[in-house]
């Protein structure tokens, strides 16, 4: 949480950027004692370890510095800001009013990899298939967006 | 077990565990200056200590003493942390390696790991995949051009090596049908066909061993994928801005991270600790611990080998190399292992 | 031994800070990282009904949530990289023309 709110106070992407992952790493640990072992593996290599990565070579890449602020930041934080809050506490509210009903203890339902194994392949096979053509059109894509206007990116200049 | 002892055990298995290691990355400087120099027909250290066994010992104490140059221009909180996450990375996914079986002292046994987890091969994934943040944010926070470029670079070479890291992976999981390191080790006793052991790189993962040998150098940023970091090339790369303590971490955490890629090449490949085993009863506890660290050992000598005999790749044949062959080669392993293992599952009398 | 209401009032909260993030912030990047956040709360809440209906559906979920993310993760930072080409800027106030 505190991650959460740091990604909103920092200025400097970079700063936004490691407070997020330590955002996903701490959701990690949530799903260890939620008993989601695969699940939070699968967060720190995929999410924390390369997303992030994926993020922290843009920001450096593109040399982003801190913001600024400018006439539309202030109309945004004037009026978003009271409206999701608003949202927030209501969402909070609603929950937490529904909490009298019979809170019970999250004990570990063990996310074995071999139960998750067999759900994603027996009966959730159409969607994992779809995905991975998914991953495979968003590779083109990315691929085809960052290439440079005057044709495919020349290699590196130095050589040997 | 009472929870005292437990506890007791697992502070003793972790403070030995680290000690190990530790001394290990210092001997392992010491091991490469040796055969590097034997290879370039040089000596290599001699004067400090027989053979020059000492000489880690005089290194850490110059890095203690070096002055510590801080620049002006770098981005102090990330300047400092960064050689932190490396190291601290690098050393904690010895955590899950087993290094012998179960081990009886009086009326306290205990597993010589120190945990096992049923996700062990993932948890070292994972902590290799957060060891890049170490070299990206070392890169960023030197506020140099060369820094970043060599941090740059670093972070995409070792992000694009894991994929067909973990694919290579796959394939070892398939044939022991579990995640656990000590399953995996469990599942390469025995023998087949009367004499070879049932090790994986013999017993049908070879293409894998090769893949993952590869992807390891270039996980851990060695010759012949070293271009982030060569002298030669980008000054010093990441940790051009860095001295004394803070350099000697990133320098330790490159050779935690290649004991840690030895140490699972061992158990995923070559049978962890099963070798012969002969002779009393005190000398059979410790043998498996000796066939590990031999086995350990061999694969050290091979890194420090290939440094020294290999040229270099350039940075874009080096990426091509990554997506372009490894990982089909990887994918088609996968598939080729689970295919033979479903095979021989429906008719058991094929293979 | 915590109430599934502790879990859901986390997720909500991780939510509305990426929402929060999304509206406010000026430069594209932090934006795309709100949106990440969004997904991480609503990952969170996935896998907290996953453990109370000791259904794994729940964690395959969260599996296939992440898949997207990454895929979106991909084409986004494309789309930045070509928005930061053609602008010369991050500030997403600044590329409010449809032509240069």
């Amino acid at each position: 949480m505190a991650g959460a709110v740091n990604l909103l106070a920092q200025s400097h992407p970079i700063n936004s950027a490691l407070s997020l992952v330590v955002v996903m790493a701490s959701l990690a640990a949530e799903y260890l004692l939620l008993g989601a072992e695969f699940v939070a593996a699968v967060q720190v290599i995929v999410y924390a370890g390369a997303i992030m990565v994926l993020f922290l070579i843009t920001i450096m890449l593109l040399n982003a510095g801190a913001e600024e602020r400018t006439n539309g930041s202030r109309i945004a934080i004037r009026i978003g800001v009271p409206g999701v809050a608003t949202g927030g506490v209501l969402i909070a509210w609603t929950l937490l009013h529904r909490a009298d009903r019979q809170a019970f203890a999250i004990g570990a339902l063990k996310g074995d990899p071999s139960d998750i194994a067999r759900l994603l392949f027996h009966d959730f096979l159409l969607p994992f298939e779809v995905t991975s053509v998914l991953i495979l059109i968003a590779i083109m894509g990315a691929v085809v967006l960052a290439n440079r206007p005057e044709g495919v990116a020349r290699g590196p200049r130095k050589d040997g | 077990m009472s929870i005292t002892a437990f506890v007791i055990i697992s502070i003793i298995k972790s403070a030995a565990v680290v000690g190990v290691l530790l001394t290990a990355v210092a001997y392992s400087v010491w091991l490469e200056r040796k055969v590097s120099a034997h290879i370039q027909n040089r000596w290599g250290p001699t004067r400090v200590g027989p053979f020059g066994l000492l000489q880690p010992l005089a290194d850490g104490v110059k890095f203690i003493f070096k002055e510590d140059l801080t620049q002006p221009h770098v981005y102090k909180p990330l300047y400092i942390a960064a050689p932190i996450i490396a190291v601290v990375f690098a050393i904690s996914s010895i955590a899950v390696i087993p290094f012998g079986n179960f081990v009886e002292i009086g009326p306290w046994g205990t597993y010589l790991q120190i945990t096992d987890l049923n996700i062990g091969l993932l948890v070292v994934l994972g902590i290799t995949s957060m060891g890049v943040y170490g070299v990206a944010l070392a890169g960023w926070s030197s506020n140099s051009k060369y820094a970043l470029l060599g941090g740059l670079r670093a972070s995409a070479q070792m992000i694009s090596y894991e994929v067909s890291l973990g694919l290579s992976l796959v394939g070892v999981v398939i044939m022991a049908g579990s995640l656990s390191l000590r399953q995996i080790v469990d599942a390469q006793g025995g023998v087949f066909w009367h004499f070879i052991p049932r090790w994986n790189i013999f017993h049908g993962q070879t293409i894998a061993f090769f893949i993952y040998m590869i992807s390891a150098y270039a996980e851990t940023n060695r010759t012949p994928f070293d271009l982030p970091e060569a002298e030669s090339e980008l000054v010093a790369g990441y940790h051009t801005e860095y001295s004394a303590m803070k350099f000697a971490m990133f320098f330790m955490a490159e050779y935690a991270n290649m004991v840690t890629v030895a140490c699972l090449a061992t158990l995923l490949f070559l049978g962890g600790w099963h070798g012969p085993i002969f002779g009393p009863p005190i000398l059979q506890a410790v043998m498996p611990v000796f066939w590990f660290c031999l086995k350990v050992f061999f694969f050290m000598f091979l890194y420090v080998w290939v440094r020294w005999t290999l040229p270099r790749f350039r940075y874009d044949q080096l990426m091509a190399f990554g997506w372009k062959f490894l990982l089909p080669l990887a994918v088609a392993n996968i598939v080729y292992t689970a295919l033979v293992v479903a095979l021989r599952a429906q008719y058991p009398g094929i293979f | 031994m915590v109430p599934l209401s502790c879990y859901l009032v986390l997720s909500g909260i991780l939510f509305v800070c990426g929402v929060l993030g999304f509206l406010i912030k000026r430069n594209i990047i932090t934006i795309f990282m709100s949106i990440e956040l969004m997904l991480n709360g609503v990952n969170l809440s996935f896998v907290a009904f996953a453990a109370q209906w000791h259904a794994l559906s729940g964690q395959v979920f969260v599996f296939f949530v992440m898949v997207v993310a990454a895929a979106e993760a991909a084409v986004g930072l494309a789309i930045i990289i070509a928005v930061y080409r053609t602008r010369e800027t991050l500030n997403v106030d600044r590329v409010n023309l449809l032509k240069l």
